[in-house]
């Protein structure tokens, strides 16, 4: 009778213990980055964004659940021309005075694979950008690692979740200057994210 | 008038050359900044941070060259100096 009794305490200790985790992923360390290619033929534009915040949702027993938005602030975004720099912000490009945030919201996961402590699937979600909203799929790794926090940030306890991902978008698809400067300016932007959240210990 | 302005030109696209040279010999537009990267040991993340620093690029070339067509341009409305008439004025 005692051992029934302890039933309903350890199925909620285990559900206790495999609750998605929150990860916050705005890095105190500043080492969160976007970075932006764009190589047409005339030219070729790098930069990169430290803007990084958002949250993400993951349960190491359960990656496939894994859902959360990241939010990358566009005047953050930096290339080394200042000219360039003028022009990328401007309300011809990006406008960054009135879209001042480019996001991905994390909707689903498929092809799920998990070893260790990483994982890769591809992502289904909704890509923002310049006001405009579109449904993309993107391969990502993530990276689970546990009570890693405090190696980071002295004083605090915790675990850490890195996401990388790599894919391309279409200038043209957000409305960023359609059918225009494609010579100078490529269609295709090659993103890469690499990013680290954290999940304060309670 | 006219030989300092050609000795300016010849000066200004000496000066461009070596800035581009010595900042590197980018072939891309001026930067004044450069990317310097740096690994975050536990998350293995390359994080990017800019320092200031001039990098002459084929665009600070092609001012310096406009500007020096301008000198050698402007220097022939002036006219070569007479030998001839200074030495008639001499003689004189």
């Amino acid at each position: 009778m005692k051992l029934l009794s302890l039933i309903p305490l350890v199925t909620l200790a285990t559900a206790v213990y495999a609750a998605p985790q929150s990860f916050d992923f705005k890095d105190p360390k500043g080492v969160n980055n976007a970075v932006f290619s764009l190589d047409a033929p005339l030219e070729s534009v790098n930069g990169s964004a430290s803007g990084i915040s958002g949250t993400v949702s993951f349960d190491p027993e359960n990656p496939s659940a894994t859902t959360g938005k990241i939010v990358v602030a566009a005047e953050s975004m930096t290339v080394p021309n200042p000219m360039q720099k003028e022009h990328l912000h401007g309300a011809n490009w990006l406008d960054v005075g009135k879209y001042p945030e480019i996001t991905f919201e994390a909707k689903s996961l498929a092809n799920v694979k998990t070893e260790g402590s990483v994982t890769t699937a591809d992502v289904s979600g909704t890509f923002t950008l310049h006001g405009v909203s579109k449904d993309l799929t993107v391969p990502v790794k993530l990276t689970y690692l546990k009570d890693k926090l405090s190696a980071r940030v002295p004083n605090l306890k915790g675990d850490l979740l890195v996401i990388r991902a790599n894919f391309n978008i279409n200038r043209e698809d957000f409305d960023i200057q359609k059918g225009n400067y494609e010579d100078k300016v490529s269609p295709t932007i090659n993103l890469t994210l690499s990013i680290a959240g954290a999940a304060v210990a309670k | 008038m006219k030989r300092i302005l050609q000795t300016l030109a010849v000066l200004v696209i000496i000066a461009a050359a070596a800035t581009w040279l010595v900042t590197g010999a980018n072939r891309g537009w001026t930067k004044t900044s450069v990317a310097v990267k740096t690994l975050d040991p536990v998350t293995g993340i390359e994080g990017i941070s800019y320092n200031k620093k001039f990098v002459a690029g084929v665009d600070f070339l092609g001012a310096a060259f406009a500007g020096a067509a301008l000198l050698a341009g402007a220097s022939l409305f002036f006219r070569k100096p007479n030998n001839n008439q200074n030495d008639v004025t001499n003689q004189a």
